[in-house]
């Protein structure tokens, strides 16, 4: 080996909490401390303690030294996370060190002192159970349980240098007081600070959001800023990695019916098979159909289809659909179709992303379907709205299944929401839905806005609802200002005059531009 | 009691003169030393080198420190500085 292969760059541990290791670019730094530093309620102890399980999963034994709460109740606790601890530990992969205050025992300082005895309870655990992996949960702790605080800080100091010498990884957490602020209470990092992550749980719109971010990896790279994360029974904490999902994207030339045939053509021969297609339009304008038709085409196709309804009941789809002439029945005792029903509200955004993603990697459907969008919109702040789309998107382009989704605009003629705005940038392609007066009679009218890769027909189109789902009319040739909720109707000799005029424009555009006269 | 560290051998100075003077002799005293026996410390909770430990008689003491502050190692042990004292002082450190 040579001189300069010895000097590698930092090494990192996979932790494998899920998705963590994205946004820390492969884990934690090897063999270094780690502060986490977070509000009350951010999720610390959670974490601190997900590490070692992931690690003893791995099969690599930890010692989790608590400074706050008791061993016993961190034992209790984290059974609700499927973590059990007291198990770990009578097979030898798990030690605590308990240094939790016991209120019966009154304590008086009457000289100086140091941790030692600390010190050697930890180096003891991690002979003992030959630990890779430490968890300190909290350097505050400790603090309060001493009234000099300068001893302290020395000492956590040397525990941490000690740890190094150990050749463990650790992770020590710590209070602090806002969450945008200073990094921890008692400026622990100054000492204690190879690499910091600070957990957040913000108050948005009376909505808590949980963020992680990774400020500093010393010597070594991570991605940069908040990444929302949830903390779910059973599984813990879940980073929700938004950009680094995005840059691994594969596309896909192969085309999938939307189950409606004219549909197709107006899109050039159908959807690609991992892409997301948005549709909009007004209450009532057959966004819910296009839905059915969609599933119904995949279940004829022979592909499974997840159904993620948030604005009818189970009951009103299935009927809506038998009216349409679709057996959404028949559909799920043949295992092809799958319907999550629930209220929007019932759990925050991040929550439903983790939900959807476990629902998606259970049923792997081919075809997903979520009714609608701006169900959804109101649940979190429009931040968070943005990042489930985008984390859904991903997730399921990742996954090569197609994606349709709905959003109802707020007007009944023409205009746009808040979610088009918001997500169509992130959509492959747009079918807008419109109503459309004339002479004193609602119609429908359908246009695919836009088809990334492809070509796609411009023309709106009028259709129908019956037996069968939509029935492609002819283009609404005579009328304009149909999308900005506006229609005119335009008699012929008006149209043939604006098409004459634009071919004069046209023509002038051809004419080559003459250069500029120099002076 | 960490080693042969100094603090230690203050601590232990300290406290035989306190025992000698104030508890008049009337006293046990076992020394451990947390880095032969860190399982001691363990089961005791003990964080802090030097600790002293009055288990007998009760309540349950902890004094921590070199113990040179002699007012403060008696009020923590809430022992009377009565020379001649009766009964026996079992001191675990």
């Amino acid at each position: 080996m040579t001189a300069t292969e010895t000097q590698q760059a930092v090494e990192k541990i996979p932790t494998g909490i899920s998705s963590f290791d994205i946004i820390a670019k492969g884990g934690l730094p090897r063999n270094r401390t780690t502060l986490i530093s977070g509000t009350a309620g951010s999720g610390k102890t959670i974490f601190a303690v997900q590490f070692l399980a992931a690690g003893i999963a791995a099969g690599v034994p930890g010692v989790f030294v608590t400074f706050e709460e008791s061993a016993e109740d961190i034992r209790k606790n984290m059974l609700s996370f499927g973590w059990d601890l007291t198990k770990w530990e009578k097979e030898g992969k798990l030690a605590f060190v308990d240094a939790s205050p016991d209120p019966s025992v009154e304590t008086v300082e009457a000289g100086a002192f140091d941790l030692g005895a600390l010190l050697a309870r930890v180096q003891n655990a991690v002979r003992k159970v030959k630990a890779e992996r430490v968890a300190v949960d909290s350097l505050g702790a400790v603090f309060s349980q001493f009234s000099d605080q300068s001893i302290v800080r020395s000492e956590l100091f040397r525990i941490a240098s000690a740890l190094k010498s150990m050749g463990v990884t650790a992770v020590l957490t710590a209070e602090r007081v806002d969450d945008y602020g200073h990094i921890a209470r008692f400026g622990v990092e100054e000492f204690i600070a190879d690499n910091v992550m600070i957990l957040r749980n913000v108050l948005e719109d009376e909505n808590r959001r949980r963020t992680i971010e990774i400020l500093k990896f010393r010597g070594c790279d991570h991605q940069k800023g908040e990444y929302p994360f949830t903390i779910v029974p059973d599984s813990g904490v879940i980073v929700i990695p938004l950009s680094a999902m995005q840059l691994s994207m594969k596309s896909s030339n192969v085309r999938i019916s939307s189950g409606n045939s004219s549909l197709d053509e107006m899109c050039g021969g159908g959807l690609f098979r991992d892409s997301v297609t948005l549709v909009s339009g007004a209450t009532g304008t057959g966004k819910t159909l296009t839905v059915a038709q969609f599933l119904h085409g995949g279940a004829r196709d022979g592909e499974r289809c997840l159904l993620l309804a948030f604005e009818e009941s189970r009951d009103q789809l299935f009927r809506n659909a038998t009216g349409w002439g679709f057996d959404f029945e028949q559909m799920e005792n043949d295992g092809l179709l799958r319907v999550v029903c629930d209220y929007p509200d019932v759990s925050g955004l991040e929550d439903w992303l983790v939900t959807i993603q476990a629902t998606i990697n259970d049923f792997k459907p081919q075809r997903v379907a979520l009714d609608s969008l701006s169900a959804l919109e109101h649940v979190g702040s429009s931040k968070a709205f943005r990042e489930f789309v985008i984390g859904l998107t991903s997730f399921i382009k990742h996954q090569e299944i197609t994606g349709l989704f709905t959003s109802t605009t707020g007007s009944l003629m023409g205009g746009d929401s808040i979610t088009e705005s918001h997500i169509s940038t992130l959509t492959d392609s747009i079918i807008l839905l419109r109503y459309v007066e004339m002479f004193g009679e609602m119609k429908r009218g359908l246009t695919v806005l836009k088809m990334r890769g492809s070509w796609h027909d411009k023309a709106i189109r009028e259709f129908t609802i019956g037996k069968g789902g939509m029935n492609m009319g002819r283009p609404f040739g005579n009328v304009t200002g149909i999308l900005s909720g506006t229609p005119v109707h335009v008699s012929p000799s008006d149209l043939e005059r604006a098409w004459s005029r634009l071919e004069g424009d046209i023509a002038d555009r051809r004419r080559p531009i003459e250069p500029p006269q120099s002076d | 009691m960490t080693g042969e560290s100094a603090r230690s051998g203050t601590a232990i100075a300290n406290l035989r003169r306190i025992c000698e003077q104030d508890l008049a002799g009337a006293y046990d005293l076992e020394i451990i030393d947390v880095l032969e026996f860190p399982e001691l410390a363990e089961d005791a909770k003990i964080l802090a080198t030097p600790t002293l430990i009055k288990s007998l008689p009760p309540p349950l003491r902890r004094v921590i420190g070199d113990l040179s502050d002699k007012e403060k190692v008696l009020l923590g042990l809430q022992v009377q500085p009565k020379p001649g004292a009766t009964g026996t002082d079992e001191v675990k450190k």
